[in-house]
């Protein structure tokens, strides 16, 4: 469903991406793993277009989405950080994001319902903590029915209880026709949640397969061990 | 576009500094037509709240409105949205809103205390000059990430238009004095949107005879249709080239 090819990214000196080729296909779940500032959110901010990369093809169901747009009706995104203009209320959010996306969604509140957002609708953002505006980000990612949803370390910052509510949304969502591509630090989250695993480093892909395949290989059973285990095993080598 | 424009103007109107704004010209407008009985004279005094607030007030509050709703930029570009949409809706937004409290503000009064004379002149440069520094206060924008840097390349451009510019202008015309300049002040005045607009207005309020020989050279330019529509032409030129210069950084930009 999204192809990547010899994408690169530099910031200045730094480089974010480096030659990286992925494949995400329809119907699996991703986890985008690797240590801070390895190019996860860089990755993903590539896909939806808000970083234009340097080098490199990145394909939305066959046809390229540089300088394209229309390819986002089927992405549904939860940033890192959830920011949104600070003086508008929560409702007023809601109806303009409905606003701005005409054509025929099947509208899914079931997060909105789940989070009782309707109770904060009269709310303006800067009055909501951090995890409050993550709640509403993660309804709003869910809200069109995309079949693509990139989720950016969806859980930082919810409660425990809010937490449990988002991973039963997910487990629920994923079908053979939707796509999940999430972040996290979570090893034990990310298990429950993905059947496959990308692992970044310093830009470069240090793995890409199954969660299963890499814990039979390695012959551990979770997925943090197994992960550790496949670095040491090969310290600089590219595996793909 | 329609769709992303109303949004943006419905966000400038929550922000209350558009309605101060329209009522501080429109309180100074209304006194000082009270305070001066000429309303030739109160016409020149407006003038300067012409060159020089306005393009003060537009470009500051552009560059500060930008920063602030980098979010919502944001979370618009994340959506199925054309990108070129995004930006040339905040333009024609802060241009339509900064337009309109101009309008009100200055326009408005003097149509109905002084019409005619140098009227229609001054809002036609107080127009334009807005529409020239919100393109400018775009470039400023997107030229650094920092909102502090920002601001303070906004003050630069103005004071470059609003002072220094003239000052270098003046050293040619002081270094040059013994040879005939007019043609080339001229040339060099369309360099600035500022002086395009004082000279403008200054040869409709009839006071050029105080500018001795290049007064009435200007006169001669300026005080035909065709140098009036040149001017008009050039002021565009200055709206729309910082726009699409702006554009091209925008549309590179990592959000």
């Amino acid at each position: 469903m999204i192809t990547v090819r010899g994408l690169y990214k530099k910031f200045g000196k730094l480089e974010a991406l480096s030659n990286l080729y992925l494949d995400f296909e329809k119907g699996k779940s991703y986890a985008v793993i690797g240590p801070n500032g390895s190019g996860k959110t860089t990755l993903i901010k590539s896909i939806l277009g808000l970083v234009i990369p340097d080098e490199g093809q990145l394909q939305c169901e066959g046809t390229s989405i540089l300088n394209h747009w229309h390819y986002r009706e089927k992405i549904g995104y939860m940033p890192q950080f959830a920011t949104f203009p600070n003086h508008l209320k929560v409702g007023q959010l809601m109806e303009m994001m409905k606003d701005l996306r005409p054509g025929h969604y099947v509208l899914d509140e079931e997060l909105i319902q789940a989070y009782q957002l309707a109770d904060i609708s009269n709310k303006r953002f800067y009055t909501l903590s951090g995890g409050t505006r993550q709640k509403v980000s993660a309804a709003l990612a869910f809200l069109f029915s995309p079949p693509i949803l990139i989720l950016d370390e969806p859980t930082a910052g919810l409660d425990p209880y809010a937490v449990e509510i988002l991973k039963s949304k997910i487990q629920n969502e994923r079908t053979s026709e939707k796509l999940f591509m999430i972040t996290s630090h979570i090893m034990s989250e990310l298990e429950e949640l993905t059947s496959e695993v990308a692992y970044l480093d310093s830009g470069k892909l240090r793995y890409a397969g199954s969660i299963e395949d890499l814990k039979s290989s390695t012959r551990e059973s979770r997925l943090g061990k197994a992960i550790v285990a496949m670095l040491q095993r090969q310290p600089e080598k590219t595996t793909v | 576009m329609i769709r992303v424009g109303k949004h943006i103007v419905q966000d400038l109107m929550r922000n209350r500094f558009i309605l101060a704004y329209t009522g501080l010209l429109l309180v100074l407008s209304v006194s000082m037509f009270s305070l001066d009985s000429d309303p030739g004279k109160a016409t020149l005094s407006l003038l300067n709240l012409v060159l020089l607030v306005v393009p003060l007030v537009s470009i500051i509050f552009t560059t500060i409105y930008f920063f602030n709703s980098y979010e919502f930029i944001e979370l618009l570009l994340s959506q199925p949205i054309n990108r070129k949409v995004v930006f040339f809706s905040e333009v024609v937004a802060l241009s339509a809103a900064l337009g309109m409290a101009f309008m009100i503000g200055v326009g408005l009064p003097l149509l109905i205390l002084n019409p005619g004379g140098a009227t229609g002149y001054m809002i036609l440069a107080g127009l334009l000059l807005t529409w020239v520094f919100v393109s400018l206060a775009f470039v400023a924008a997107l030229s650094t990430r920092d909102k502090a840097k920002g601001i303070g390349l906004t003050l630069l451009f103005w004071f470059y238009f609003e002072l220094i510019y003239d000052g270098f202008l003046l050293y040619i015309i002081y270094a040059f004095s013994d040879y005939p300049l007019e043609k080339v002040t001229l040339a060099l005045t369309a360099l600035n949107p500022v002086d395009l607009a004082r000279i403008l207005i200054l040869l409709k309020l009839d006071i050029s005879a105080l500018m001795g020989y290049t007064g009435a050279f200007y006169q001669n330019f300026f005080g035909s249709s065709q140098g009036v529509l040149v001017v008009g032409v050039l002021l565009i030129l200055w709206a729309v080239a910082p726009v699409l210069l702006a554009w091209r950084k925008f549309s590179r930009k990592d959000i």
